[in-house]
């Protein structure tokens, strides 16, 4: 292993983070308190509570998920993009690190990343909200999944594109909308029940649902469906990045 | 001497089904400086690209060290550094950050003291915390260098380094590249001017669509390419050649006007005043001079046809 490798890679990704610190910091805290003024106390003081779950509470889940999903894509899509787009991925691809531990090195940082920002989220919920999380090692364990897997994708998605069109295209027309019907805001009960089955084909659901309930206990579907859903993309995503490493797809020519 | 470097069969076909390398074959000695001349589009940069393991060879592999560098790319990529053509950089980057990054990808801990020695060989010392969109594209240059240097690579590989360069920078990297020479570093570089593989290479391969046309000491080829030419128009055509002027390489043009003489102009004597002297002598009038160097293009052209 060249750990060196992975540490610089790691530490530049981190370093270009910390120079939109105000950016990158502010962005999520001003954002979840708008959520939280608007949904939350406006329009939430007149939703009854969700399953015994205050609908303020009821959100902090799925507001995490929401940032946790749209950032992890971006800030990895990014992370892989712009040397691609600049011509650095030259000194990448001429240095003695496999495929993997270039992986390591970018998706290692975009999940800090995300981390980072789900946890400030989360902090900052806690001054609106009471917060209590019925299940902490699932809740730590569905937050870090979710943050690899998805900077995973948004690894790829940052190999695959050849033009910042396309990188803005799958969190864009893809992501948002399967998050924002995937149970964020509302539990899919309060749908009719021909939305319910479709929400069913909406992977991010389970992510969601599996995060809520790692909080409140409360779910749309059970968890075990929930740890199966993560897995499966997770493993999808890992299949796509191996075979794109070993075809060299649209890194080599 | 021994081989640091070599190629054996090496073709390249990109996607587009365009044939950028053609069974390619070299070997280059440790030590040694070899200049890659060839005109654009002749494929130098990908000839690079693949030994350096930024493009994949369609046939053929490529030893370093007595490494394949696919098989033990860890190894090959280790020895190697690449100056690239572009000037490819990050714009907020700081130099000496920039520097310990490629160190840090090539496997290597920080080494302060090093750095440090490099940039101020480099005349980089000073602007070590600037950020690289301040530097000027010399100086971005010079960057790319460092970065190139800071894992102590064996090979060196600079990709047109002089192109659009001004003439201080250009005296620099010669004397740059003269300097690690004498540290036994081996020195591959592509360029498209004659006169630069002339001052600093030992050997000098000729490429051009795809082909490496020949490879061979410097001394010998710019014998056969530093050609130079006189034409000598005449005031009235002339049939023949006098005989007198056999000794010379002349041509007659076919309308008899003008008379071609090609000489080396490396030679200790041109021996221009005596064809003239002679000339007068056979009692052919002159009605104007002119002299004309055959370019890289034509070489490139005569080369290619040769073939
Ligand atoms: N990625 C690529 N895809 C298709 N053709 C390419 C690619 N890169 C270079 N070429 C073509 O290969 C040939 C050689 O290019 P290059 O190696 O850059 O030449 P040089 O460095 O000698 O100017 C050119 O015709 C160029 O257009
Ligand atoms: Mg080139």
């Amino acid at each position: 292993m060249n750990w060196h490798a992975v540490k610089v890679i790691y530490v530049n990704e981190m370093m270009r983070t910390f120079r939109t610190l105000a950016q990158s910091i502010a962005s999520p805290v001003i954002s979840t308190s708008l959520y939280f003024v608007v949904f939350g106390s406006a329009i939430g003081s007149r939703i009854e509570s969700i399953d015994g779950v205050s609908y303020g509470a009821f959100l902090v889940p799925g507001l995490m998920m929401l940032s946790l999903l749209t950032q992890s894509i971006s800030n990895a899509s990014f992370g892989i993009y712009f040397p691609k787009f600049i011509g650095t991925i030259y000194e990448i691809l001429s240095a003695p690190i496999s495929h993997f531990e270039i992986l390591l090195g970018y998706v290692g940082a975009a999940a800090t990343k995300s981390l980072i920002i789900g946890t400030i989220i989360l902090i900052t919920a806690s001054f609106f909200v009471d917060i209590r999380i019925a299940h902490p090692i699932w809740m730590v364990s569905f937050f870090v999944l979710t943050c690899v897997t998805f900077s995973l994708l948004g690894f790829i998605i940052g190999i695959w594109a050849d033009n910042f069109e396309k990188l803005q295209l799958v969190p864009l027309l893809v992501i948002t909308p399967l998050v924002f019907l995937g149970g964020s805001f509302y539990s899919i009960d309060m749908l009719p029940p021909a939305w319910q089955t479709i929400s069913l084909f909406n992977p991010v659901l389970y992510l969601i649902s599996g995060f809520r309930w790692s909080f409140f206990e409360v779910s749309d579907v059970s968890v075990g469906w929930s740890l199966l859903a993560v897995a499966v993309f997770l493993f999808a995503c890992l299949a796509v990045v191996s075979w794109m490493f070993k075809t060299g797809y649209k890194m080599k020519s | 001497m021994s081989t640091i470097l070599s190629v054996e069969h090496l073709t390249k076909r990109y996607e587009s089904g365009h044939e950028a390398l053609t069974d390619v074959n070299l070997q280059i000695n440790e030590g040694e400086i070899l200049a890659l001349l060839g005109p654009n589009g002749a494929g130098k940069t990908t000839l690079i690209s693949i030994i350096c393991g930024i493009v994949n060879a369609t046939e053929g592999r490529v030893m370093v060290a007595g490494h394949d560098n696919v098989t033990a790319f860890r190894k090959t990529r280790s020895l190697i550094g690449l100056v690239p053509q572009e000037l490819t950089l990050g714009s907020f980057d700081r130099v000496s950050d920039t520097v310990n990054f490629s160190r840090g990808l090539f496997g290597k801990g920080r080494d302060d003291a090093w750095v440090e020695q490099l940039l101020t060989d480099l005349s980089l010392w000073d602007k070590r915390d600037s950020e690289i969109m301040t530097l000027s594209g010399g100086m971005k240059r010079r960057v790319l260098i460092a970065k190139a240097l800071a894992h102590k690579p064996r090979v060196l590989f600079l990709d047109e380094p002089t192109a659009g360069v001004d003439v201080e920078l250009r005296k620099d990297m010669w004397e740059i590249v003269s300097k690690l020479r004498e540290d036994g570093v081996t020195i591959i570089l592509t360029t498209h001017y004659i006169e630069e593989a002339e001052a600093i290479a030992d050997r000098v391969g000729v490429i051009s669509k795809g082909k490496l046309l020949l490879v061979e000491d410097k001394a010998t080829l710019m014998q056969k390419l530093g050609k130079k030419q006189l034409i000598i128009e005449l005031r009235s055509p002339a049939t023949a050649l006098p005989g007198q002027l056999n000794d010379y390489d002349l041509e007659l043009s076919p309308g008899g006007d003008s008379i071609t003489y090609t000489y080396d102009v490396r030679a200790e004597r041109t021996g221009i005043t005596r064809l003239l002297q002679e000339l007068q002598q056979a009692g052919l009038e002159l009605r104007d001079l002119q002299t004309r160097q055959s370019s890289l293009e034509e070489i490139f052209v005569n080369l290619v046809n040769d073939q």
